[in-house]
């Protein structure tokens, strides 16, 4: 790398900078700026909302109409009716990979917040606080690739008659078991993986909760104390009101990363052994097998899977305006 | 304050220019014309110590014409690939390392014919079986780049010589020597089917060896273009016979358990107890040289070397391999230049004698290969021997669904207890 | 609620937590509490610590012996990350150039869409419009669009109208390549607005509406009640957001690879450090190092924002 090259760089950072700094300065300007009355809310609204509704319109909505269309269509990009989706619960491991779905979506939000929860509440105001939630955190921060080298070393498996390097079946070994093939045997190998979800996630849950049960009033845990009533009855009837909205949040938040997640499952069993999951299913068709038909229908299935975490997030998004 | 810190980051960088070429003989390039500052983008699977080979391979070549190489390896190549034709954003020169995805870059109408320069040189350098790889519905598309043959048997010589063991000759005596091995104590073979996403892939070398062997070309050719059923006895046969080497817990999976550690184990680890003694043999490709820890001799009385998986009879030279395509995106002068250069005997000899490839182009020198020792140089005799049967995978030939989806699948699930016939059978009810 | 008073509170709170330390399930339940912690904590970090350990032995005993007999087995080395930082092969130079590219990409493309979002989220939130709670849902919604369906039609447009721009400015400014971070940024900013702004409305509808109609009685518009109460009192929630949104972009391979050149002009590490495990991921053992490498900035990061977190949401006044 050059000095010249370097320059370039710095250039287009600075430069990059600067004019979203300004585009957004004229928004607020323009903002406080304009005439009164009903043609002032519609504008205010358009300068609010603008910008991020184009990029959605452009980079998400369009692709997700175009792949609507491209679920109905062979690899040819001739519409086939229904064929993908018979094609898709026909095959002998659909049902398992739909159950697999299910599983992890049961599992990662409820497991992954709850510690976080209970974590969060426990360091809360305690010596070295930041030092505990960087140690929670720092699954989240570190790259997948790291990621799947670090439980390699978890999950390993050596026969009984070779030194083990994997730490789980270490212990099992120390402790008089047999070695096991934690990614090859069913039905655990689902859960070893879905392990490894629930450990990135916690950090997430964990900080967003942080932050949330910082937030409720000191008042509320002071006359509960006055009170009387004990850490537990204040957990519960303190902070778990205060921060419910967030923990709608994180658990929606984590379904729905959830219900994308496929990298785990592609590199670390690639869907052998009955561990697959919808997006992966996706992933290798529309990738891998240049299907990008099927691979749209199963999209579609996952938008579907996804509908009642919508549904109830409306539900409480309606309940929350009318308390306004 | 990134600024900054970029400042002082450029420190430990250093301004580094690429390397002009300095006193090169430009005569052997005045051929493919001179350009002042075109640059051809070149998008391939090719990473690391290999990329640094290709690109001191075309220094010279660069120095010479003005051409600007900028080369782009990535491990996401088949799928990025995909990505970046349909988005509009194709390299211009891209190394295919299936004639399948090749194929379907043609059906999606993203590549461009070879131009007349290059189909010269393929007429002039390859055999008519390679030139074939490169051809889409009897258009030529793309000339041959490198090679790797497949099925290879690495083994230990002072295990074979310590214990009486000899090379086999046949199919029949590979089988009796693993008998022998186990009988004698030991662990004939170990076998590693991961790798990643990929898993199973080395177990489709196996039977794609046996079937060629076994069958011969003729039905290797309708199996691969699925003018066979893929299921077909023949082919039940073949995967039979793989199976009483590797699906007998007598024989595997030494160093690591027993069959069933043979998925878990990554292809690339799978061979290292061959160094220990702690199994006789591995079954894989040319390219595992690379594999082994880097003070590891490559020779017929080092450390480890290797023989070809056998045939029927003794004698026999049928053998299956891969290698590279270089297909075009776009169209221009230097472009072209490249590709011709790619295509020629003079760039084959530059790489091969940079070390750790061999190419089946027939102006290559074996001598070049020296440095890379006896094994590589053997290899590029085997190529260019007009005797030789050679194959490309037959994965790769594949379309994609079979040859990276249902086929490695197959491989796993056989491995893990299914019958043969099953396994088979699936891959052909997915096959459409 | 005036800064005195709340400092008394807390003053006081502390004495009576005292006062009721003297009862021994209180005591007992801090205790369990810290012990749970402690579990978590270890138990959340030893995996890590097993990349930690492996990262320093050698390729061959990594693959062979486990890292906790790094005592029986020594072979402490830095073999790895030399061959991570220094690796002087020509076509990749040092990670140098990565990192910076990294840095480059990551800023911007986490500025970028918070801004968006929290305009977004103030408007849905406190700007009362017909359909407001359609659309919210539809932007919501779209938070399942899987990322790599919408990379092919985006890159289309990319090449149709961003690349001759970027050629454009090229030939103005010659030391700037015509490859370069902007499709980059555009990408990471669309990809992330509908979870930030999922998040981000979440807290700001929570702020309380008499302080916000307090301010549209004294006269102030939708852009001063934005910048001087919205933003100032969503700090915690937007610190929290920042930091996965810089997570995300800093250890994103899938849109680099799509988006930028792939070359040292504008690949970011995570691009550099994929490639050094081997055309067939012969030298994965290089991995553990580069995964370290590549965690020291976003470190940093959480460090430097946690002291946002920390002031809570809206200490001490009462919900609305």
């Amino acid at each position: 790398m050059t000095s010249l090259d370097l320059l370039g760089k710095i250039l287009q950072f600075a430069t990059g900078l600067l004019v979203f700094a300004a585009v957004v300065a004229v928004i607020m300007v323009v903002l406080d700026r304009t005439g009164r009355g009903e043609k002032r809310n519609t504008l205010q609204l358009v300068l609010f909302l603008g910008p991020a509704l184009a990029l959605l319109a452009i980079g998400l909505i369009y692709p997700a109409i175009r792949t609507s269309f491209m679920a109905f269509t062979d690899r040819a990009g001739e519409f086939n009716g229904m064929d993908n989706f018979v094609w898709m619960f026909t095959q002998e491991e659909a049902l398992i990979t739909l159950w697999n779905t299910v599983l992890w979506v049961i599992f990662v939000p409820t497991v992954s917040t709850a510690i976080g929860l209970i974590y969060a509440v426990f360091i809360d105001k305690s010596r070295g606080e930041k030092f505990y939630k960087m140690l929670v955190f720092m699954p989240m921060a570190i790259s997948f690739v790291g990621a799947g080298i670090i439980w390699r070393f978890m999950y390993a498996y050596r026969s009984e008659n070779y030194e083990q390097y994997g730490l789980i079946n270490q212990l099992i070994v120390t402790f008089g078991g047999e070695p096991q093939q934690i990614l090859q045997n069913t039905p655990w190998n689902t859960f070893a993986l879905i392990v490894v979800m629930i450990w990135i996630q916690t950090g997430f849950a964990m900080t967003v909760l942080s932050a949330s049960i910082k937030g409720v009033p000191a008042e509320q845990h002071e006359a509960a104390m006055l009170d009387g009533a004990s850490p537990w009855q204040r957990f519960v009837n303190v902070t778990i009101p205060g921060i419910r909205s967030s923990l709608v949040v994180v658990i929606t938040t984590i379904t729905i990363a959830t219900l994308k997640i496929f990298d785990i499952v592609r590199t670390m069993t690639a869907g052998n052994f009955e561990t697959s999951v919808v997006a992966n299913e996706m992933y290798t068709q529309a990738f891998r097998s240049g299907e990008p038909g099927r691979g749209a229908a199963l999209a579609l299935i996952l938008f579907v899977m996804v509908t009642p975490i919508v549904v109830y997030n409306v539900r409480v998004l309606i309940k929350q305006k009318e308390i306004r | 304050m990134a600024g900054v810190g970029a400042l002082a980051l450029t420190g430990c960088v250093g301004d580094m220019d690429p390397q002009a070429g300095e006193d090169v003989d430009c005569a052997a390039y005045e051929q493919y014309g001179t350009f002042e500052g075109e640059e051809v983008s070149i998008y391939a699977t090719i990473l690391d110590v290999e990329a640094d080979r290709l690109n001191e391979s075309w220094a010279d070549f660069e120095a010479c014409t003005g051409i600007d190489i900028a080369y782009e390896g990535s491990s996401e190549f088949e799928t990025q690939i995909n990505v970046r034709a349909q988005g509009g954003n194709a390299p211009d020169l891209a190394f295919f390392p299936q004639p399948g995805l090749l194929a379907s870059m043609v059906e999606q109408g993203h590549l461009l014919p070879a131009p007349e320069e290059v189909e010269a040189n393929v007429d002039e350098y390859w055999s008519e079986d390679w030139k074939g790889y490169g051809t889409v519905d009897g258009e030529f598309y793309a000339a041959p780049l490198m090679a790797n043959i497949k099925g290879y048997v690495w083994y230990q010589p002072s295990f074979f010589t310590d214990n009486g063991y000899e090379v086999p000759a046949t199919l029949d005596e590979m089988d009796d020597l693993t008998a022998q091995i186990a009988s004698d104590g030991f662990m004939p073979w170990c076998v590693g089917f991961g790798s990643g996403e990929a898993t199973g892939w080395p177990g489709t070398d196996w039977v794609e060896d046996y079937v060629l062997r076994l069958h011969g070309p003729e039905v290797y050719d309708q199996w691969i273009n699925h003018e066979i059923p893929f299921d077909d006895p023949q082919i039940v046969e073949a995967l039979g016979r793989v199976g009483d080497l590797i699906k007998n817990d007598e024989y595997v999976n030494g160093g690591w358990g027993d069959v069933s550690t043979i998925t878990g184990t990554d292809f690339g680890d799978a061979g290292m107890p061959v160094l220990d003694g702690e199994c006789a043999m591995h079954h894989q490709a040319s390219f595992y040289a690379g594999f082994w820890p880097e003070e590891t001799e490559i020779a017929e009385d080092g450390d480890v070397y290797a023989f070809i998986t056998p045939g029927v009879d003794e004698g026999a030279n049928a053998v299956t391999g891969g290698g590279e395509l270089v297909g075009a995106f776009n169209e221009s002068e230097a472009i072209t230049a490249v590709q011709t250069f790619l295509s020629s005997s003079e760039w084959a000899n530059l790489r091969v004698s940079l070390g750790g490839v061999i190419s089946a182009n027939n102006g290559v020198d074996p001598a070049n290969a020296e440095s890379s020792g006896q094994l590589l140089v053997d290899a590029i005799g085997t190529l260019q021997d007009p005797e030789t049967t050679f194959r490309f995978d037959g994965s790769d030939l594949m379309p994609g669904a079979v040859g990276a989806g249902t086929f490695w699948k197959a491989m796993v699930d056989w491995i893990s207890g299914e019958d043969s016939e099953k396994v088979l059978g699936e891959v052909e009810s997915s096959w459409n | 609620m005036s800064h005195t008073t709340e400092t008394r509170g807390r003053v006081s709170r502390r004495q009576r937590l005292e006062l009721k330390s003297g009862r021994v399930k209180s005591t007992l339940t801090t205790r369990l509490a810290s012990a749970a912690a402690l579990v978590i904590a270890v138990l959340w970090t030893i995996p890590t610590f097993g990349l930690f350990v492996s990262s320093f032995r050698e390729p061959d005993l990594i693959e062979t012996t486990g890292w906790w007999t790094i005592f029986e087995h020594p072979g402490f080395t830095l073999g790895n990350y030399q061959e991570v930082l220094l690796s002087g092969s020509s076509s990749a130079p040092q990670l140098g150039e990565y990192f910076i590219n990294s840095l480059f990409i990551a800023i911007p493309a986490t500025l970028f869409p918070l801004v968006l979002a929290s305009m977004a989220a103030y408007a849905f939130a406190w700007i009362k419009f017909k359909g407001s709670s359609t659309l919210f849902v539809l932007v919501f919604a779209l938070q399942i669009v899987p990322l790599q369906l919408a990379l092919i039609p985006l890159l289309q447009l990319t090449v149709t109208f961003l690349h001759p721009l970027m050629g454009g400015i090229s030939d103005v400014l010659p030391f700037v390549p015509d490859q370069q971070y902007l499709p980059v940024w555009i990408a990471h900013t669309i990809f992330a607005l509908p979870l930030a702004i999922f998040l981000l409305h979440n807290f700001i509808a929570e702020i309380p509406s008499d302080v916000i109609e307090a301010a549209r009685v004294d006269g102030a518009g939708h852009g001063q009640i934005f910048l001087k109460i919205v933003l100032p009192l969503a700090m915690p929630a937007i610190a929290s957001v920042a930091i996965f949104q810089f997570l995300w972009v800093w250890n994103d391979l899938l849109v680099a690879l799509v988006f930028s050149s792939g070359t040292a002009e504008t690949a970011p590490l995570t691009q550099r450090l994929a490639e050094l495990a081997g055309s067939r991921g012969q030298n994965w053992a290089r991995l553990t190092a580069g995964a370290f490498v590549s965690l020291i900035v976003p470190l940093i990061v959480f460090f430097s924002l946690q002291r946002y977190f920390v002031r809570g949401l809206l200490a001490g006044s009462a919900k609305g």
